[in-house]
C-alpha cells in the first residue's frame, strides 16, 4: 500500500476527534475500520492530508439498550462484535443477520457499523437494512448530538447528511420483539464481494398475514432504497400475495448498469430476490 | 559403514511431505521484495493513462525537486541503453511484424500501463509520489480494441509505425481439408470466444539489482520462472556481458506463465543499477501489474467440424484471430500456434486445417498462461463435440467413443503429424463416470426438466489431453521456437555421502526440491533427507532452461535421473575397484554394491564417494570424481489425459451457476508424489474454473482496463470452488525413463470445457446452445433471454 502521505492524528475522545475535524476541516477524515477508506488511499483515490483514528476512543464501542426501548450500537463496534453481540442477537437479529453478509472475517473484524453507514456506499450491506429497521445515527459535532434517520441519512452517492465535523457515535435499531421473519439475499459474483443486488425483507405476521412488511433494496441506485410499493401491497394481505407485490420491486429504483448487471438485468434480479427474501421471512 | 535397507523405489511414488514447505507456511520466504541492500534504492514507473497516443514531451526536472529522488529519466534519456527491444523469441513468421519494444516508450505509447519514464527515489513512498511531478505531454490516438474492427480495411493502427494491425498469419493444413468438407454428411459450425484473463500470481512481480562491487558481476533478482532466459535475454538487450550478469529467482510465489518473459522494469532495473551505481528495487502493485504483467488467451475462434453419416469424424477447420496485444513478448504470437496440434485432440480425422491471425490492438500483450494455447484448442473441441453430438442426436460420450484413440492404437501419429505416445482414454472415462455417478445424475437431470425444476441440472464432459514437456529442440526449432528444449542436471556427491543436485529448472511453488529428491534418492540409494536440491541461481545452476510448459518433470526430472544413472555407472567401478572385482559382478540395489555371490563383499555408494575424494586408491582410467551432468533433449513432448466431469445446478431465474460436483481422472503417467501431483490438479482446475465462471479482463471502448484490480476481476477463492474428486490411471510415457508425464497445466485445460458444458447442457430445454464465457449470472441470464427461454 502506498498512499500519498498524510498526518496522523489518534482521538482518545469524542471531543478530541471533533476538534480535529474543527482544525482541519475537509483535509481531514476520520479512520474507523479501514476497510473503505484504507483502499481508496493506496489507489491514491482519496488523499486526506489529516487521519483521525478513533480506534481509541472505547466510549464508541458496545452495544445498550435505550430509555425508549431501542438497541444503540457505538459506532466503533466491529461487524463481528454486532453479530456476536447478545441484545442485537435478541431484540435485532436481523441486524446480526445482514451483517455476516458482510466480506470475508478479516473485514468483520476490522470494519465497523459507523464506518460502513459513514461510508455511504448503497452497494454495501449496512445502509438498506439500517432503512428498511426505520434505524438511525447519533451524530455529534460541535454543537452537540443530533439524530439522523435512515431516511435522511444517504444522499447521493458516497455522500451522507453528516458534516465535516460530525462524528457518527451511535447507531439505533428498533427492537424488533413480535412474530418477525426475515431473510437477507445478497446476490454476489463470489463469495466475498459486494452485492450485485441484495433484497432485504423483513415481515411481521399476525393472524396468518402480514402485519407489516420492510424491503430494503442494496446496489439499486445511488443510496439504498426501500421497496416502498411492494410493501404496501403486501400490507394487511396474506403471503400468497408475495409473488405477484415482488414484481413492483424495481419501481422507483434506478439501477446502475456496469460490468456485473445492465440495469434490467438488475431490476430482475431485484424483482427474483424481493419474493426470494420475503417468502423467506413470511415463511 | 552400514548399508542402506531402502527398497529401490523407496521415495518414488511415494507422497513424502514437501521440503519447501515449513520455510514458505512459516513465513521464512525471501521473496524478492523481501530483499534489502545497503543503500538500496527505489523505483517507480510512469504509466500512460491512456491506451494510444503520441509522446509530444516528457519533463522529469519538478520530480526532481521531490524529497528523496535522486534520479528521474524519460525513454529518450535511456534509449541509448538498449541494444534492441525487448525480445520477441519466437517469429512464427518470415514475414511477421514485431515492432521495436522498448522498455522504455519513447514517442508512442500503446497500451495503458505502458511505460514512458521512471523515477528513482530513497524510499518506496517517495518514488511513488514523484511520479506525480513527471509530466508527460500526450498526443491522443484512437484506440484499436476490437480485433475484427482491427482487421478492417481503414482500420486505425495501433501503431502508427505499422501499415497495419496484422502481425502475422500462420497456417497448416492436413489432409485434404476441403475434401472432408465437401463429402460431410454433417457440418457443425461454431464461433467461440476464449476471453482475456489475467494470470494473477499470489506474488506480484519485484525486481532487485545490484551493480558490480568487488568483481564485474551485475546481479538481478527478479520474480522470474527463467532465470537463465532472463539472463541471456537481459544481457543481450541491455549490452552487458553475460558472464558478468548473474540472474537469481529467489523464492518465487507463482508464475502460471505471467513470469515467463522479459519485462520492461527487469532491463531498466538492470540499467539503472549500473547507471546510479546503487542496487534498486521495484516492486509491482497488483492494479500496476494488472497494467504492465502479460495477460492470457483472447481469441476469437472460427470451428466447424464434418462428420459422415454414421458420425465419425472427416475433418475439422479452425480459424482463430489471435489478440497480441500491443507488443510481442517473448512468446505471445507463439501462443495459438501451440493449439494448432490440439484441436483435433484424441480424435480421428481425416483433415484439420488451421489458420491463425495474430493482430494488434492497444491492449496489454498477451502471452503464456497456464496451458498456452491448449485450453483454447481443447475448449473450442470440446465445446464442438457436445454441440455436435446434440445436433446429431447422440449421447455426448458415444460421438466421443466413436472419435476417440484407441488405447491398442498407441503410439498414434495425428492428424496434426504428431506421435501421441501412450494413453488409453476407455480407462480414465470409465473410471471417471463411476466415480461421478454419471447414469444416476442422468436421471435427476431428467426429472428436474420434466417437473421445469428453476434450478436446472447440466452434466459436462471433456476428455482432454494435451501436449507439454516442452523439449524436442530439433521439433521447436522447426517451429521457429527461438531456443531449445533440453534440459540440464548436475549431481555432486560429497564426501560424506550426502548429494547435491542442481537443477536447470526453476520451481516456483510447484516442489521440485521435493521430486528431484525422491527420483535422486531411489536412483543413488542414498535417504531422500541426504539430497538437497539447488536451483534457480545462474551462478549456482550455470545452465538450464527453466520451467513452463510443463516441462519440468519430463525434461528436468529425466536430466536428474540420467546424471544419477552417470554417478552410479563411476561409483561401480570404484566399488569393484576397492572389492576387486570384475565390473560385470557388481551388483547394485538400494544404495549398496555387492559382488555377485559373495554377499559379504560390498560397499555403499556413499563408501565410493568417499574414496574417491581421498582419491588414495581408484581406478586407473577415470578421473578422482563421481560427479556427473546431464544435457537431456527428449525426443518427443508429453501427452498426459484424462476425463474430467462436472454437474452444475444453473438457477434459471437469475443465472446463477454452481458447480455442484467435480470429477477428474488424469493419466499423468508415472507419478513421482501423488500429493504433488494432486495439487497441480486442483490448482488447474480451479483456474479453469475461474475462466468458464468468473474471470474476464475487459477493456473500454477508449482501451482503459474496466477490470482494473481484484475489486472487479473475479478471482474465486476456496468458498467458490468445489469440492473435486480426483483420481487416476497410469498410462507410462515411452518418451522417457521415469514413464512420466506433464501435469502443470492438465486441471487448467481439462476443466474449462467441462463446465461450460455442464452449464450448455443445463439450459439445453430452454433452447440455449452456447453460454459466452465466463458464465456469470449476466451472461448466462442474457443467453436465456436471447434464446427465448422466458424466465424472467
Ligand atoms: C475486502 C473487503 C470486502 C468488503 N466486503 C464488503 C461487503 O461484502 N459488504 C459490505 O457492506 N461492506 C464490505 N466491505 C466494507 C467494510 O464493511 C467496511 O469495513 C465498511 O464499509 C467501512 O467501515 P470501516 O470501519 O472500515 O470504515 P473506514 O474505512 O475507516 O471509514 C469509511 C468512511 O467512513 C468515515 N467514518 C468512519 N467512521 C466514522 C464515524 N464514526 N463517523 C463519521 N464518519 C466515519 C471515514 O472517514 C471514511 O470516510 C468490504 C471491505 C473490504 C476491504
Amino acid at each position: 500500500m502506498i498512499p500519498a502521505s498524510f498526518e496522523y492524528v489518534r482521538a482518545n475522545s469524542i471531543e478530541e476527534a471533533i476538534g480535529a475535524l474543527q482544525e482541519h476541516g475537509d483535509e481531514a477524515k476520520l479512520l474507523a475500520g479501514g476497510h473503505s477508506l484504507l483502499p481508496l488511499m493506496k489507489l491514491r483515490l482519496a488523499a486526506p492530508e489529516v487521519i483521525v483514528d478513533l480506534g481509541r476512543v472505547d466510549a464508541l464501542r458496545g452495544v445498550c439498550e435505550t430509555d425508549d426501548g431501542r438497541l444503540a450500537i457505538g459506532a466503533m463496534t466491529s461487524h463481528q462484535d454486532v453479530i456476536d453481540d447478545d441484545l442485537v442477537r435478541q431484540h435485532c437479529g436481523v441486524l446480526a443477520d445482514v451483517t455476516a453478509h458482510v466480506g470475508d472475517a478479516q473485514v468483520r473484524h476490522r470494519g465497523t457499523i459507523g464506518g460502513a453507514l459513514a461510508h455511504g456506499d448503497a452497494a454495501s450491506d449496512l445502509p438498506a437494512a439500517l432503512l428498511a429497521l426505520d434505524g438511525s445515527v447519533i451524530a455529534q459535532g460541535p454543537n452537540g448530538r443530533r439524530e439522523i434517520p435512515a431516511s435522511e441519512l444517504f444522499v447521493d452517492y458516497l455522500t451522507t447528511a453528516l458534516n465535516d465535523d460530525e462524528v457518527v457515535v451511535e447507531v439505533r435499531v428498533p427492537k424488533l420483539d413480535g412474530d418477525w421473519g426475515w431473510r437477507y439475499e445478497k446476490f454476489s459474483r463470489v463469495a466475498q464481494a459486494w452485492a450485485i443486488v441484495g433484497a432485504l425483507g423483513i415481515v411481521k405476521r399476525s393472524n396468518g398475514s402480514i402485519e407489516d412488511a420492510r424491503v430494503g433494496l442494496t446496489n439499486m441506485g445511488t443510496v439504498p432504497v426501500r421497496a416502498a410499493a411492494v410493501e404496501q401491497a403486501l400490507n394487511g394481505n396474506g403471503t400468497d400475495a408475495i409473488a405477484d407485490a415482488a414484481q413492483q420491486a424495481a419501481e422507483g429504483t434506478d439501477a446502475p448498469g456496469d460490468l456485473n448487471a445492465t440495469p434490467e438485468f438488475r431490476q430482475h434480479l431485484a424483482r427474483v430476490l424481493t419474493r426470494r427474501a420475503l417468502e423467506a421471512a413470511a415463511g | 559403514m552400514t548399508a542402506v535397507d531402502t527398497p529401490p523405489s523407496a521415495n518414488v511414488g511415494v507422497t513424502k511431505l514437501r521440503k519447501e514447505d515449513a520455510h514458505l507456511v512459516t513465513g521464512r520466504t525471501s521473496w524478492t521484495d523481501n530483499l534489502k541492500l545497503p543503500g538500496m534504492l527505489h523505483v517507480a514507473f510512469v504509466r500512460s493513462p491512456m491506451a494510444h497516443a503520441k509522446v509530444t514531451g516528457v519533463d522529469v526536472s519538478a520530480a526532481l525537486e521531490q524529497p528523496g529522488v535522486v534520479a528521474a529519466f524519460s525513454g529518450a534519456d535511456l534509449v541509448d541503453n538498449w541494444s534492441g527491444g525487448l525480445p520477441c523469441a519466437w517469429p512464427v513468421t518470415e514475414d511477421m511484424k514485431s515492432p521495436t519494444h522498448l522498455p522504455l516508450a519513447t514517442d508512442e505509447v500503446r497500451h495503458v500501463g505502458d511505460a514512458v519514464a521512471v523515477v528513482v527515489a530513497r524510499s518506496r513512498y517517495q518514488a511513488a509520489d514523484a511520479v506525480e511531478f513527471v509530466e508527460v505531454d500526450y498526443d491522443p490516438l484512437p484506440a484499436v480494441v476490437d480485433m475484427e474492427a482491427a482487421l478492417a480495411d481503414g482500420s486505425d493502427l495501433a501503431d502508427t509505425s505499422l501499415d497495419s494491425n496484422k502481425s502475422f498469419t500462420w497456417q497448416k493444413i492436413d489432409g485434404d481439408i476441403d475434401a472432408a468438407f465437401d463429402g460431410a454428411a454433417h457440418v457443425t459450425t461454431r464461433r467461440f470466444i476464449n476471453q482475456r484473463l489475467i494470470p494473477t500470481a499470489i506474488e506480484p512481480r519485484a525486481v532487485v539489482c545490484a551493480p558490480p562491487r568487488e568483481t564485474r558481476e551485475t546481479t538481478l533478482w527478479s520474480a522470474t520462472q527463467v532465470p537463465h532466459i532472463l539472463r541471456l535475454m537481459l544481457a543481450l538487450t541491455c549490452g552487458v556481458p553475460e558472464h558478468e550478469l548473474r540472474v537469481v529467482a529467489p523464492d518465487v510465489g507463482g508464475g502460471f506463465g505471467s513470469k515467463l518473459n522479459v519485462y520492461a522494469e527487469e532491463a531498466v532495473c538492470l540499467v539503472l543499477a549500473r547507471k546510479l551505481g546503487q542496487p534498486v528495487k521495484w516492486t509491482e502493485s497488483r492494479s500496476e501489474g494488472y497494467q504492465a504483467t502479460i495477460h492470457g488467451r483472447d481469441q476469437i475462434q472460427d470451428v466447424s467440424l464434418a462428420f459422415n453419416q454414421d458420425a465419425t469424424l472427416r475433418g475439422m477447420k479452425v480459424e482463430l484471430l489471435a489478440d497480441m496485444g500491443a507488443y510481442l513478448q517473448l512468446v505471445t504470437p507463439g501462443v495459438p500456434l501451440l493449439g494448432a496440434f490440439m484441436f483435433n485432440a484424441i480424435y480421428k480425422m481425416d483433415a484439420l486445417s488451421f489458420t491463425c491471425h495474430g493482430i494488434f490492438t492497444n491492449k496489454t500483450p498477451t502471452d503464456a498462461y497456464r496451458g498456452a494455447g491448449r485450453p483454447e484448442a481443447t475448449f473450442a473441441i470440446e465445446r464442438l463435440i457436445d454441440e455436435a453430438a446434440n445436433e446429431l442426436g447422440m449421447e455426448p460420450f458415444e460421438l466421443r467413443e466413436r472419435n476417440w484413440i484407441k488405447h491398442e492404437e498407441f503410439p498414434y501419429t495425428t492428424i496434426a503429424g504428431i506421435e501421441y505416445d501412450s494413453g488409453n482414454y476407455e480407462a480414465a472415462t470409465a473410471k471417471a463416470k463411476e466415480l461421478f455417478g454419471y447414469d444416476d445424475l442422468r436421471r435427476e437431470q431428467q426429472e428436474r426438466r420434466d417437473r421445469g425444476d428453476k434450478v436446472q441440472l447440466g452434466i459436462g464432459i471433456s476428455t482432454f489431453t494435451e501436449m507439454c514437456g516442452l523439449a524436442p529442440s530439433r521439433v521447436l526449432g522447426s517451429l521457429s521456437y527461438g531456443a531449445g528444449g533440453w534440459e540440464h542436471a548436475s549431481v555432486r556427491m560429497l564426501p560424506s555421502g550426502k548429494v547435491e543436485v542442481i537443477t536447470g529448472t526453476s520451481p516456483h511453488g510447484q516442489g521440485h526440491v521435493t521430486a528431484w529428491s525422491q527420483i535422486a534418492a531411489d536412483a543413488l540409494g542414498v535417504p531422500y533427507e541426504d539430497v538437497e536440491v539447488r536451483h534457480g541461481d545462474t551462478a549456482v545452476a550455470h545452465k538450464g532452461m527453466d520451467t513452463y510448459g510443463s516441462r519440468s518433470l519430463v525434461v528436468g526430472g529425466y536430466a536428474v535421473q540420467s546424471a544419477c544413472d552417470k554417478v552410479v555407472a563411476k561409483a561401480k567401478r570404484v566399488a569393484a575397484h576397492l572389492l576387486e572385482a570384475s565390473e560385470d559382478d557388481i551388483e547394485f540395489e538400494a544404495g549398496t554394491f555387492s559382488v555377485r555371490g559373495s554377499p559379504d563383499a560390498s560397499k555403499t555408494i556413499q563408501d565410493t564417494a568417499l574414496a574417491i575424494f581421498a582419491a588414495h586408491d581408484y581406478p586407473e582410467d577415470m578421473e578422482p570424481s563421481l560427479d556427473s551432468d546431464a544435457t537431456v533433449d527428449p525426443e518427443n513432448f508429453s501427452y498426459p489425459h484424462g476425463t474430467h466431469l462436472c454437474a452444475t445446478e444453473v438457477d434459471t431465474e437469475t443465472g446463477q451457476v454452481t458447480i455442484r460436483s467435480y470429477v477428474a481422472v488424469d493419466d499423468v503417467g508415472k507419478v513421482i508424489n501423488p500429493q504433488i501431483v494432486e495439487g497441480q490438479v486442483h490448482g488447474g482446475i480451479a483456474q479453469g474454473v475461474a475462466q468458464a465462471l468468473y474471470e474476464e479482463a475487459v477493456y473500454d471502448a477508449d482501451g482503459n482496463l474496466s477490470t482494473g484490480s481484484l475489486l472487479d476481476y473475479y478471482v474465486p477463492s476456496a468458498a467458490d470452488l468445489p469440492h473435486f474428486q480426483t483420481d487416476r490411471t497410469e498410462t507410462p510415457a515411452t518418451t522417457n525413463p521415469l514413464g512420466v508425464k506433464g501435469v502443470g497445466e492438465a486441471g487448467t485445460i481439462a476443466s474449462t470445457p467441462a463446465v461450460i458444458n455442464a452449464v450448455v447442457d443445463a439450459l439445453r430445454p430452454m433452447g440455449v446452445n452456447d453460454v459466452r464465457m465466463p458464465a456469470s449470472p449476466r451472461n448466462v441470464w442474457e443467453a436465456i433471454q436471447a434464446a427465448n427461454g422466458g424466465a424472467a
